[in-house]
């Protein structure tokens, strides 16, 4: 299972970057969104991936079970929602430029030298 | 050489009085802020309040002036960064005391000038507000007891005076001279905050006291010459010493109230001040006497002998003014303690005589309209009662007798015949001296001779007549305080003088007398002499001038300034253009290379590392195969098909939602249900940007470059995916079992994760939902009042754009949704669920809504303020962490008990579900704001177009 979501989180790093590296803002939205599962799943991973009870003090744990480590969950939960806020700042960048510039080309237009 | 003793103890002040410090400093700052403020109800409101403020401070260190006269010193210390040695202590002594009554005094008669010598159309309010705020930073200076402290007010200073310079910034002339003197006085303040780094590492303390007291050690330190160079490189830009003084005579660029107050009593006055508060620490060393005398004589000749030169009459003044920092500079720098009180003395009588100087030029070039000297004569005639005042403090700069600028003339002379250092070369520091005195007389004279005499003006723009009483009267103050020094000396400054040399001395300064007859004595005779020789020296200027015009090398320090100061501008902008093409993929190939850089780096030098670790596999089953399968499709549909935004979004969609089935298959329930409705609602942001974007994106140009993005790419995927895999099969150490083991006892909710953002970890939650409130903010700003032609087709009719089947779906679906939100907010700290989750829900539902009715329809029913929902959510959140302070508690310390509801019965309940709550009105208030600020742009553009006739029919139906 390890080299499973190992796998799943490579590929998901590889594409993000790639979408990073495009020329269009909404590329590098979409980029972005990548990256971020890929990094919560990682922190995710932190707690380790073993058949365990979600982290409620109910049932079994309230009786001694060790649960699901509940640290990485609080911390992903959080990066979820602000990806959220900072896709949607992206969002909005690349709306603003192209009211300003008309194109949603990251340079806002200008072509790369070399 | 004085035996150093530290100062007596003396009674040490109340703290409740000497709060009184930290508030004097504070008055002054929030009069920067309100005197604008002020001025917006018009000009006399701002000049009032201007004086007002100032006063405040005066009559708050009054109740502490006369502890201060008699030896006391009153500190202050509030707590800031104990840890890095950095507190908000201030400290009042007879120094510092000095100098506050010149910043506070000089500052009243210099709002009285302006208000007359400013154009009655200028509001005075960025004026005065920024003057509030420079002698905050000022009286900052001088009342610090902390070093570091003392810095920031010292770097204040430093931007509120290119301010004051700046001021009339639609002159370029004014903008290069303020740029100047930041970039002098700010490079000193650097400059200085490594000195005082390094001196507060020597004394172990940055508080003054401490420092004070350990000279020895300090003077003993290898690296004391190191951090003496840099403390006097500080204080010698700050003070306009050779050959830093460049900026000064530029700076008069200023309106001339700001030059009359930051080049007589404030501003230059920081870095004497400087040299004198550290005096007991640093001097008494070969190369603090070389350092400072060295450099205060040749600024005393060099400011002198230019000064003659000037034909602008500030120019002439500035010089001077060099020319007598130079000497203060000089008085120090003789280290013996006569030759500091008089340094002390010359301190308050250049102030008080510069500032009146500065004033009657004004007031000639504001009645002239020029400053040039060889166009304005005869003044006397014209205005004979401003010429009266000029004269007289004139006659002080030139050191005439009866008035305040002899008498520390005379010390100075009397010092420079004492002074025994120089052994076989002694007589010449009192030739030195003369022939200094012999330049101030010359110049003094041509200031007299050359505006007030010296036959009929020429062609002046204006037709010049005596000013307005009203502007007189600070000149007149001052000058008539010219003669009151002069004559009681004692009487007049006495007392402040021997207290502040005591402080600056570090010990009880040693007898003398300030009285105007000495007896017929040598310093007598080099007064007489320098008279004379000014009087020729004037006589003979012509010759000078020529001179100078012939031979004199043109070294300008502006201009060498401006050379130095463009070819950085240059320099910079050549490495900028290597470093930084202004494109994003570059910057991101940086980003990316810098990362793994670092990240490789953890490797070097270590064994061969052994990806898989000791922690046994779980199995893999079959579903998560598939799983996978489908993660990547996504991931890599999404990177391939990117051109095709719509297409790419539904990709993106597929790997958003394997990843929250990755939640639930391990036991994180919270992460999935958060996942997926963030899910739904950037799915819903994605497509309405969409509708402003073309379709397709056009092909990307050279695909050579394809191939290095994609290489790339592929290394941080088997990077990463290889640390996930190395990082997975290793134990590890958690401190979780804390958090689940506490959640229900101290936490009161079964749900760990929930109690962990709402209660343990709370801080950390309400500084990411302030996040994702800037976020949104952010968004906002970027979004408002943003036209978009959309690139989708236009809905046919207002039936298409709002279908009827979702109108008609969501009246059950919308309250549902709600009541299921509210369920899941409540049970959030027992369940999974909570504050984001609930806030997403809610968004989710209402945006449906805008979709099936329309975005006027829904905000005329909703009435709710996106932004003030921000304000409610971060509030209720931060009232709900101080309500625990109020009972003594740590912010954000949660509470929860049992608490019995009529009908309901017992119930159980925690504070923190407050905090929950809070969150859950930031998070809806995100999802609201923007997602209708971007559905608006189009609504906006519709907007012209009068509404279609379907509507009213619509409406009524939904009615």
């Amino acid at each position: 299972m390890e080299l499973v979501l190992a796998t799943g989180i490579g590929g998901l790093v590889a594409t993000g970057v790639w979408l990073l590296l495009r020329e269009r803002a909404f590329s590098v939205v979409l980029g972005l969104a990548l990256l971020s599962y890929a990094a919560n799943l990682f922190i995710f991973a932190g707690g380790r991936l073993a058949p365990v009870p979600p982290p409620l003090v109910l049932g079994e744990v309230a009786s001694g079970a060790t649960p699901a480590d509940p640290l990485p969950q609080a911390l992903v939960l959080t990066a979820i929602v602000i990806s959220f806020g900072t896709t949607a700042f992206l969002v909005a960048l690349a709306l603003r430029a192209i009211g300003e510039s008309g194109t949603d080309s990251v340079d806002g237009g200008r072509e790369e030298e070399r | 050489m004085l035996a150093r003793r530290a100062l007596p103890p003396g009674a040490r002040v109340h703290p409740v009085v000497s709060v009184l410090l930290p508030m004097a400093v504070l008055a002054l700052l929030a009069g920067a802020a309100l005197v604008p403020m002020a001025g917006r109800l018009g000009r006399r409101t701002a000049i009032w309040s201007a004086a007002g403020t100032l006063a405040v401070p005066l009559v708050l260190l009054a109740p502490l002036a006369p502890g201060a006269l008699a030896g006391e010193v009153a500190v202050h210390r509030l707590s800031w960064l104990p840890e890095w040695g950095l507190d908000l202590s201030f400290r009042l002594d007879g120094l510092g005391l000095l100098f506050a009554v010149l910043i506070l005094g000089i500052g009243q008669l210099v709002i009285l000038y302006a208000a007359y010598y400013m154009p009655q159309k200028d509001g005075l309010g960025r004026l005065l507000g920024t003057l509030m705020g420079f002698a905050g930073a000022m009286l900052g200076v001088v009342l610090s007891e902390n070093l570091l402290l003392m810095v920031v007010f010292w770097e204040i200073t430093s931007v509120t005076s290119f301010l004051l310079v700046a001021y009339k910034h639609d002159t370029i002339e004014a903008r290069i001279a303020a740029r100047m003197a930041l970039a002098v006085t700010g490079g000193g303040g650097l400059a200085l905050l490594a000195g005082v780094l390094l001196l507060g590492r020597m004394a172990g303390s940055y508080e003054l006291s401490a420092v004070l007291a350990a000279g020895e050690a300090i003077r003993a330190d290898p690296l004391y010459p190191v951090m003496l160079v840099l403390v006097l490189l500080g204080a010698f830009t700050k003070s306009a010493q050779f050959p830093f003084h460049f900026w000064l005579p530029n700076a008069m660029a200023a309106p001339t109230p700001v030059s009359a107050y930051l080049h007589s009593a404030t501003m230059v006055k920081a870095g004497i001040f400087l040299l004198l508060r550290l005096y007991p620490v640093l001097s008494g060393t070969d190369l603090w006497f070389f350092l400072v005398s060295l450099t205060g004589a040749v600024t005393l000749a060099y400011g002198a002998y230019v000064a003659l030169l000037k034909h602008d009459l500030k120019g002439l003044l500035a010089y001077s003014t060099v020319s007598h920092l130079g000497l203060i500079t000089l008085l120090i720098g003789m280290e013996s303690p006569l030759s500091t009180v008089a340094a002390l003395f010359h301190v308050v009588n250049h102030a008080i005589f510069k500032a009146s100087l500065f004033m009657a030029a004004g007031i000639v070039d504001h009645e002239c309209g020029t400053r040039d000297m060889r166009r304005i004569n005869g003044m006397f005639r014209i205005m004979p009662r401003t010429a009266v005042l000029g004269i007289v403090a004139a006659a002080s700069m030139a050191g005439v007798p009866l008035l305040n600028g002899f008498l520390s003339k005379e010390m100075f002379f009397a010092e420079a015949v004492e002074q025994g250092a120089l052994g076989g070369y002694a007589y010449l520091l009192p030739a030195f001296a003369t022939f200094a005195g012999v330049l101030s007389v010359a110049y003094s004279i041509r200031f007299v001779h050359d505006v007030f005499f010296n036959g009929a003006p020429v062609d002046l723009p204006r037709q010049p007549h005596e000013p307005p009483g009203w502007m007189r009267v600070p000149v007149g103050i001052l000058a008539g305080l010219c003669l009151v020094v002069g004559l009681v000396p004692q009487l007049a400054v006495g007392a402040i003088l021997r207290a502040a040399s005591a402080a600056a001395l570090g010990a009880s300064p040693p007898d003398y007398k300030l009285v105007i007859w000495h007896g017929f004595n040598l310093p007598l005779v080099m007064s007489i002499v320098a008279m004379i020789g000014g009087v020729l020296w004037y006589l003979f200027r012509r010759v000078l001038f020529d001179l100078h015009e012939r031979y004199a090398p043109n070294v300008a320090g502006p201009a060498a300034f401006e050379r130095v100061f463009n070819a950085a501008v240059v320099a910079a902008r050549a490495v900028l253009r290597l470093l930084d093409p202004g494109h994003l993929r570059r910057y991101t190939l940086y980003l990316i290379g810098g990362a793994g850089a670092l990240g490789l780096a953890g490797f070097l030098g270590a064994k061969p590392a052994v990806l898989a670790g000791s922690l046994p596999a779980t199995p893999a089953d079959p579903a998560a195969h598939g799983a996978l399968l489908a993660l990547l499709f996504g991931a890599f549909g999404c990177a391939i098909l990117h051109r095709h935004r719509l297409v790419a979004v539904a990709f993106v969609s597929v790997a958003g939602l394997i990843v929250s089935l990755a939640f639930i298959r391990f036991s994180a329930p919270d992460l999935a249900l958060t996942q997926l409705s963030v899910e739904v609602v950037t799915i819903v942001l994605l497509l309405l940007s969409l509708r402003f974007m073309p379709g397709d994106a056009p092909r990307e140009l050279p695909r050579r470059r394809a191939g290095l993005d994609a290489a790339v790419a592929g290394t941080c995927g088997l990077g990463i995916g290889a640390l996930a895999y190395a990082m997975m099969t290793r134990p590890f150490e958690t401190i979780s079992g804390w958090f689940t083991a506490n959640a229900v006892e101290g936490g009161g909710g079964t749900n760990v994760v929930n109690v962990i953002l709402v209660d343990f970890r709370g801080f950390d939650t309400l500084g990411e939902i302030t996040v994702l409130a800037v976020a949104a903010l952010g968004a906002h700003a970027l979004l408002e009042g943003l036209r978009l032609v959309p690139h989708a087709p236009a809905a046919a009719s207002e039936a298409d754009l709002h279908p009827i089947m979702l109108a008609m779906l969501m009246r059950p679906l919308l309250p549902l949704a709600l009541a299921f939100a509210l369920y899941i907010l409540l049970r959030g700290h027992n369940l999974p669920g909570g504050g984001f989750v609930a806030g997403l829900i809610t968004g989710v539902a209402l945006i449906l809504q805008y979709l099936a009715v329309g975005i006027e329809t829904t905000s005329a029913r909703l009435r709710l303020d996106h932004l003030r929902l921000f304000a409610v959510g971060l509030g209720l959140a931060l009232v709900t962490g101080l309500a625990s302070m109020v009972f003594g508690l740590p912010f954000l310390t949660s509470w929860h008990g049992y608490v019995p509801i009529p009908l309901v019965g017992k119930t159980h309940l925690a504070s923190a579900m407050m905090f929950d709550i809070g969150v859950y009105f930031t998070v809806v208030a995100t999802v609201l704001l923007i997602l209708s600020e971007i559905g608006r742009l189009s609504t906006r553009e519709r907007a012209p177009r009068p509404a279609p006739a379907a509507r009213p029919a619509l409406e009524e139906a939904r009615a």
